[in-house]
């Protein structure tokens, strides 16, 4: 059985709107308005929802590289939302993060070997040499060849870039990485190599990853256990098997059927959802979901649903299973 | 025999840019029946978008520049027309859309006037019959009020509402061919699908022809009647939809589809293309896929592969049929 890694207790990420020449605080927008989950050592846990749920938020706010408003977050037991910087940067050898555009992500006037070294020379490991080695070992490991080192990020393709950037989060060898969107950007047939090498390097270093992308057929390939975001709360989480055979919440069940097939004969029964996803700084009362669902009820509209466990270990938030 | 309302020959569109000639589109055929929906696929850099400009003369010159070819519309070569001619066709007879809605509309008028803007220059109605007809459009593609609607600015929209006004905008006159580029990619899974339910309407409703550009093959599937599968500027397979997906002859679009997650299924690995998308600029000689392709013979490193009829509708430019 494996071990709780990171333990997120009721996180909320807040940003201010403010308003008038003194910038008066007039609202919050809630990207991420109390959520709780784990991840385990060595699972892949997939976040997935819409643009402006929160997920990115919630990824980055897990490694600090945001300050939660509220909430714990531990890793390993201990509580990371409070330890200093000497602190943190133990936690960065531990905890490391793939962005979604590698293009942003890497310093267009260092060569790739120094971009990785860097992250190496600030937590002190190895001699120059041993840096030097460490790091084309890994470009290897990644797909890309020795002579990458000298080259410059602008030398190369996005799915290189994004091994690039790979190699960068796995070489101080850490135990959790926060992935980003990781194959958003890249061309479907790039895509496949891209995945295929996230999980190769997952069974080889042992870790543990948070997958968060918008994209249902990359989650459903990738993760063990898959959490559910809309509007800033996770509102379902269950392993892959039981949300995709059998999806609890209405708008998980929504976001299933709304996605595409590669299959023409396959005429789905489409549940289309009406509207769009109401605005985080005044999110509807009672469910968030109500205003788009085709199974509101008259509870939904005062009363916030909690998330509850259900059979089989899965969670959802949601009225209908009382 | 059907007939093509716009007929692509032998297009080639170049870009000459300080790195080398970039041959975007070479050497391209294919045609446009009525009320069909064909959907042009590919990765990035395959030349789709370049094509659909090609087709209203809407290449950036320079550096692109339409070398040859014949784009035949009724009995008009669009290539070779007046561009007064040019003007009353696009809109009138051929209307497009794009990818990103935002910087499409102009910001500082409202999306009321800018519906208007084409009805006054292309049909040149009186004011109140033009008003009516952009209600008329402008609740046709689904936005509520939009009476009011009318008199508000785009960013006052949500990503999904903005893409119905440019279909509006497309809609305004009536055109018998619409070119849609990546009009779904910019947009959310739920939304997504809210938009593609316009596209098939308006085909049942007006016999509209589509052109769809799109690389992303779930919503080809739910959307083509027939498709072109371009690869580095040419085409590489012209098919049925059925064709495509459950006969595909070329290596490319087998590895297309086969790298695609499947979303019932978690397989350790997914079918991957090696390699990258080749440069435009001097492509190799022979079959520009050969490369990276499995099945890769003498033959394909050395000559050019034409297109080959393997059944009805069914063509393909490899020369394992050839």
């Amino acid at each position: 059985m494996n071990r709780r890694l990171v333990e997120v207790e009721n996180l909320k990420k807040y940003y201010p709107v403010t308003a008038g020449l003194l910038s008066r605080h007039v609202a919050d927008v809630r990207a991420v308005d109390g959520v709780s989950f784990n991840i385990m050592e060595k699972e892949t846990l997939g976040l997935v929802g819409e643009s402006g749920c929160g997920k990115s938020s919630l990824g980055r706010a897990i490694l600090r590289l945001e300050e939660p408003t509220a909430g714990r977050v531990l890793y390993k037991g201990n509580d990371i939302t409070t330890w200093g910087r000497r602190q943190l940067k133990e936690l960065r050898k531990e905890a490391q993060m793939i962005f979604q555009d590698p293009q942003s992500s890497l310093d267009p006037k260092m060569t790739i070997g120094d971009s990785i070294g860097e992250v190496l020379l600030i937590h002190g490991i190895g001699t120059e040499q041993e840096r030097l080695e460490k790091v084309t070992e890994l470009l290897q490991r990644v797909g890309l060849e020795p002579e990458h080192t000298m080259r410059y990020p602008h030398e190369l393709s996005g799915g290189q870039k994004q091994r690039v950037g790979i190699a960068r989060a796995l070489v101080v060898n850490p135990k959790l990485v926060v992935a980003d969107e990781p194959v958003s950007a890249l061309d479907v047939s790039v895509q496949a190599q891209i995945l295929n090498l996230i999980m190769d390097l997952q069974h080889e270093f042992g870790l543990a990853y948070l997958f968060i992308t918008h994209d249902l057929a990359v989650i459903g390939h990738v993760s063990d256990r898959i959490a559910v975001m809309y509007l800033g709360q996770i509102i379902e989480l269950a392993n892959r098997k039981q949300l995709f055979s059998h999806p609890l919440h209405p708008y998980t069940e929504a976001l299933l059927s709304a996605v595409s097939v590669p299959d023409p004969h396959q005429k789905r029964k489409r549940t289309s959802l009406p509207g769009e996803v109401p605005s985080p700084v005044e999110p509807p009362p009672g469910c968030r979901f109500h205003t788009r669902c085709p199974k509101v009820m008259e509870i939904c509209r005062q009363e916030s649903p909690v998330l509850r466990p259900r059979t089989g270990g899965r969670l959802v938030s949601c009225h209908l299973y009382g | 025999m059907h007939h093509n309302i716009l007929e692509i020959k032998q297009l080639k569109t170049y870009f000459f840019t300080r790195s080398g000639v970039v041959k975007a589109v070479d050497s391209v055929n294919f045609g446009i029946r009525r009320g069909e929906s064909l959907c042009l696929v590919g990765e990035s850099g395959c030349g789709k978008t370049a094509t659909a400009l090609s087709i209203l003369r809407l290449i950036d010159s320079p550096p692109g520049k339409i070398i040859d070819g014949e784009i035949r519309y009724h009995d008009e070569d669009l290539l070779r027309c007046s561009g007064k001619r040019l003007r009353q066709i696009r809109g009138h007879g051929i209307a497009m859309i794009f990818q990103d809605p935002q910087s499409s509309l102009n910001p500082v008028f409202t999306v009321g006037d800018q519906i208007a803007e084409q009805i006054r220059m292309h049909l040149k109605l009186k004011r109140r019959p033009t008003m009516e007809r952009t209600l008329h459009l402008m609740e046709q593609v689904g936005i509520p009020r939009a009476r009011e609607r009318m008199k508000d600015y785009p960013h006052q929209f949500s990503g999904g509402m903005r893409q119905r006004i440019m279909i509006a905008a497309a809609l305004s006159c009536g055109p018998e061919i619409l070119i849609a580029d990546e009009p779904t990619t910019a947009l959310d899974t739920t939304i997504k699908e809210q938009i593609l339910d316009i596209f098939r309407d308006l085909k049942q409703q007006r016999e509209m022809s589509i052109l769809f550009i799109t690389h992303d093959l779930g919503t080809v599937a739910g959307i083509a009647d027939r498709i072109v599968v371009m690869y580095g500027g040419r085409i590489a397979e012209v098919g049925t939809v059925y064709d495509i997906f459950d006969q595909p002859k070329h290596p490319y679009t087998h590895g297309l589809i086969d790298c695609l997650p499947d979303i019932s299924a978690r397989s350790d690995r997914l079918t991957s293309i090696p390699g990258m998308i080749p440069s435009l600029i001097d492509p190799p000689d022979g079959c520009i896929f050969s490369p990276r392709c499995p099945r890769s013979m003498m033959v394909c490193r050395q000559k050019r592969p034409k297109e080959v009829i393997v059944s009805k509708e069914h063509l393909v430019a490899c020369h394992l049929y050839s």
